[in-house]
C-alpha cells in the first residue's frame, strides 16, 4: 500500500511538469502584456528604452525557455517567484489564500454530500411518487441555474428589500470562527448547489440499481428494517461511483470558487487568480495553477485510496 | 393428528392489474408438516419461486401482490400480518436460501457480519456473541477454518462455499421452516450433492421443515417426503415422493419423468421431451393449461379447468383423463 502511494506521487511529477509548461507558455500568450499595463498606468508614451529597462528589470527580456528553466530552478527550492507588481513572494500570497479557498471548497463539498445523498436515497425509495418527481425537478432546476446569477441575486436583493447584504469584510477563521463560518456559508451553499443536484441524481440511480440486487432480497429475507437495509447493505455499494464523481468534480468546484469569490469578495485563490490574470502577473498565475494541479492530483489519489475502504475486492488486491 | 406447521390455502399472487395482469400463483394450496421436506417442482415460470416469495411476503410490490388466500403459519395468517410483525418472522422463524449464491451475499460486507446479523436482530444477542455463534454455524456447515473466515468477503469463496454460508445464515435463528429456492441450480454437480446432503442433515438435526424448490426430479426423489408439481401457476399433482414416482397421474408429471436421462435405461432408448413451450401466463389457454402440449388431451380438457381431485387420501391430481376422475 505504501509502495502504491509512493508510486502515485512519483507519477505526479511528469504530470505537473507538463502542466506547468503549458501554463507558463499560455499565460504569456494572453493578448496585452504586462509592460504595456504598467506603463499605461504611469506614462503612456514611454520610450523604447524605458520599455527595455522595465523588461529587463522584470526578467522578461530573456527567451521564454530560459525564463522557464529559471522558474523551475526556483521551484525546486520551493520558490514560485515574486509578484511582478507587489514584489511579494508568490508562495507567501498563496499560502495565505489557499486555506480560505480550501475551506470554501470543503464546505461546498460537505453541503452537496449532506444534501445530495439523503435526498437521492429518499427519491430512490419513493421511486415514481410525487415526492420523487418533485425532487428530480428541483435537482434539474439547481443544475440549470448558474451559481454566479444566484450569487448576484443574494448580493443585490436583500440589500434592496431589507437593507441587508452579506458582509464584504472578510473575517478569517482565527479571528472569529463562527463569523467566518457564517460568512462562507452562503457562497458554499451556492457553490455546492449544482454539485448536490448531480450527487442526488447519481445516488438515486445507483440506489435503484443496488436495491434490485439479490443481496438486498437476502437482507429483506433476514427480517431487517428498511433503514438497516439502506444504511448497512445498500449505501456502501451505491457510494463507490459517487466517490469517483467527487474526484472528478473537485476541479470544477474550484472553477466555481473563482467566480463566487469575486462576487462575495472572499480573498481566496480564485480572487487571486482573477486579479493576476487581469494584471498579467505571470508568476502568480503560474503559481496558482501549479497549486491547483497538485491539489487535484492529491484529491484523486485520496479518491483512489478510498475505494479500498469501500470495496473489499480492491483492498485485497 | 397434529396441525401442519404451514398451511397454504388458495394462495393467489398477481403481477400488474387490469388486462395486462399475470396470475403467477393461481389458487395454490398445500401443507407442510413439522420436520417434513416438501418439494415444489416445475419448469421456469411455473410459479414455484413466486409461491416461496409469497410465503415470506417478499414479492416485489408493486407490481406483485398477494390477491387472495391464506398462509397459516403456527396459527398466524401471514397474508394479514402487519409488515413489522412479518419482519420478526423473516430470518427468525422462516428462513430462505436463494438460488444464486454468487449474488445473494452482499459483496462489501464480511460474511461474519452477514451471518451474525439475524442473530443480533432476532435473538437480541450483542455483536460479539453473535459473531461467536456465527463461527459455530460455519463449523456446522463444515467451513474449514471458520474463525478466520469470518472476516472474509464473499468474493473470496467458491459458489459451493457461498451456498454453505447462505445455509449457515438460514440456520442462524433455528427457524421452524426453511425455504430453499433452487439452492443447487447454480452449482457444479459434485457440489450439488454435498449441499443437499448438508441441508438434509442439518434440517433433520434441528427438526426444521424444508420447502425445497427445484426443477430436478432426481433431487426430489432423494430428499423430499412429499412433492407438489406446479404448472402454469397451479399445483397439478401432489403426492408422497414415493407414490409420485410409482404412479404419476398427470401427463405433465409423466412427461417430466420421461425427459430425465437415466443410466439404468438400455442404450438407444430415446428421451421423450415434453413438446411445446411453457405457457405464457398472460394468455393461458381455456380449460387445462397443459392441454396444448398434452398427448392425451380430450375435449373436456379444452373446456373445463380441472381442480385438484383425490386419487386416494394422499395423492391429488388435476387431470380429466386420469382413471380416478
Amino acid at each position: 500500500m505504501q509502495g502504491y502511494i509512493v508510486r502515485r506521487f512519483l507519477a505526479l511529477i511528469p504530470t505537473l511538469i507538463f502542466a506547468s509548461f503549458i501554463v507558463f507558455i499560455t499565460v504569456r500568450l494572453i493578448p496585452g502584456n504586462i509592460i504595456e499595463l504598467m506603463l499605461s498606468q504611469n506614462d503612456v508614451s514611454a520610450s523604447k528604452q524605458t520599455r527595455d529597462q522595465l523588461e529587463a528589470a522584470l526578467g522578461l527580456d530573456t527567451p521564454i525557455y530560459i525564463q522557464y528553466f529559471k522558474w523551475m530552478a526556483g521551484l525546486l527550492q520551493g520558490d514560485l517567484g515574486k509578484s511582478l507588481w507587489t514584489n511579494t513572494p508568490v508562495m507567501e500570497e498563496i499560502l495565505y489564500r489557499l486555506p480560505i479557498t480550501f475551506q470554501l471548497g470543503m464546505m461546498a463539498l460537505l453541503v452537496s454530500l449532506l444534501v445530495g445523498i439523503p435526498i437521492g436515497v429518499y427519491a430512490a425509495l419513493k421511486q415514481d411518487t410525487v415526492g420523487d418527481y418533485l425532487l428530480r425537478t428541483l435537482s434539474i432546476l439547481m443544475l440549470a441555474i448558474p451559481g454566479f446569477w444566484v450569487g448576484t441575486l443574494v448580493m443585490v436583493f436583500p440589500a434592496m428589500w431589507w437593507g441587508w447584504s452579506p458582509s464584504v469584510r472578510f473575517v478569517t477563521f482565527s479571528q472569529d470562527p463562527w463569523g467566518n463560518f457564517v460568512q462562507l456559508l452562503i457562497p458554499a451553499l451556492i457553490l455546492g448547489k449544482a454539485f448536490s443536484a448531480i450527487i442526488m441524481r447519481l445516488t438515486r440511480t445507483l440506489m435503484l440499481e443496488v436495491l434490485r440486487q439479490d443481496y438486498i432480497r437476502t437482507a429483506r429475507a433476514k427480517g431487517l428494517s428498511v433503514s438497516t437495509i439502506v444504511i448497512r447493505h445498500a449505501l456502501r455499494n451505491a457510494l463507490i461511483p459517487v466517490v469517483t464523481l467527487v474526484g472528478l468534480q473537485a476541479p470544477l468546484l474550484f472553477g466555481g470558487a473563482v467566480i463566487l469569490e469575486q462576487i462575495f469578495v472572499i480573498p481566496g485563490m480564485g480572487l487571486l487568480l482573477l486579479e493576476a490574470v487581469g494584471t498579467r502577473d505571470y508568476p502568480t498565475i503560474t503559481g496558482v495553477f501549479l497549486v491547483i494541479g497538485v491539489a487535484v492530483v492529491i484529491i484523486n489519489l485520496l479518491v483512489d485510496l478510498s475505494y479500498g475502504f469501500l470495496d473489499p475486492k480492491v483492498r485485497n488486491r | 393428528m397434529t396441525k401442519p406447521l404451514l398451511q397454504v390455502r388458495n394462495l393467489t399472487t398477481r403481477f400488474g392489474h387490469g388486462l395486462g395482469s399475470v396470475t403467477a400463483v393461481n389458487n395454490v394450496s398445500f401443507d407442510v408438516n413439522a420436520g417434513e421436506t416438501v418439494a415444489i417442482v416445475g419448469e421456469s415460470g411455473s410459479g414455484k419461486s413466486i409461491t416461496a416469495l409469497s410465503i415470506l411476503r417478499l414479492v416485489p410490490e408493486p407490481p406483485g401482490k398477494i390477491v387472495g388466500g391464506e398462509i397459516l403459519f403456527d396459527g398466524l395468517d401471514l397474508t394479514k400480518l402487519p409488515e413489522e410483525e412479518m419482519r420478526a418472522i423473516r430470518g427468525n422463524r422462516i428462513a430462505m436460501i436463494f438460488q444464486e449464491p454468487m449474488t445473494s451475499l452482499n459483496p462489501s460486507l464480511t460474511i461474519g457480519l452477514q451471518i451474525a446479523e439475524p442473530i443480533n436482530l432476532h435473538m437480541k444477542m450483542p455483536w460479539q456473541k453473535a459473531y461467536d455463534k456465527a463461527k459455530q454455524l460455519l463449523d456446522r456447515v463444515r467451513m474449514p477454518d471458520a474463525k478466520s473466515r469470518l472476516s472474509s468477503h464473499p468474493h473470496q469463496f467458491s459458489g459451493g462455499m457461498r451456498q454453505r454460508i447462505m445455509i449457515a445464515m438460514a440456520l442462524a435463528c433455528q427457524p421452524k421452516l426453511i425455504i430453499a429456492d433452487e439452492p443447487t441450480t447454480a452449482l457444479d454437480v459434485t457440489v450439488q450433492a454435498q449441499i443437499l446432503e448438508l441441508l438434509k442433515e442439518l434440517t433433520r438435526e434441528t427438526g426444521s421443515s424444508l420447502i425445497l424448490i427445484t426443477h430436478d426430479l432426481g433431487v426430489v426423489a432423494r430428499y423430499a417426503d412429499r412433492v407438489c408439481v406446479m404448472y402454469g401457476g397451479k399445483i397439478i399433482e401432489t403426492a408422497s415422493a414415493h407414490d409420485l414416482y410409482a404412479r404419476p397421474l398427470h401427463p405433465y408429471t409423466r412427461g417430466l419423468m420421461a425427459s430425465i436421462p437415466r443410466l439404468d435405461q438400455p442404450p438407444g432408448v430415446r428421451l421423450v421431451p415434453i413438446k411445446g413451450q411453457p405457457p405464457n401466463l398472460a394468455q393461458l389457454p381455456p380449460g387445462c393449461s397443459f392441454n396444448p402440449r398434452c398427448g392425451e388431451v380430450i375435449d373436456r380438457c379444452r373446456r373445463d379447468v380441472p381442480e385438484l381431485m383425490h386419487a386416494d387420501e394422499k395423492h391429488l391430481h388435476a387431470c380429466w383423463t386420469s382413471p380416478h376422475v
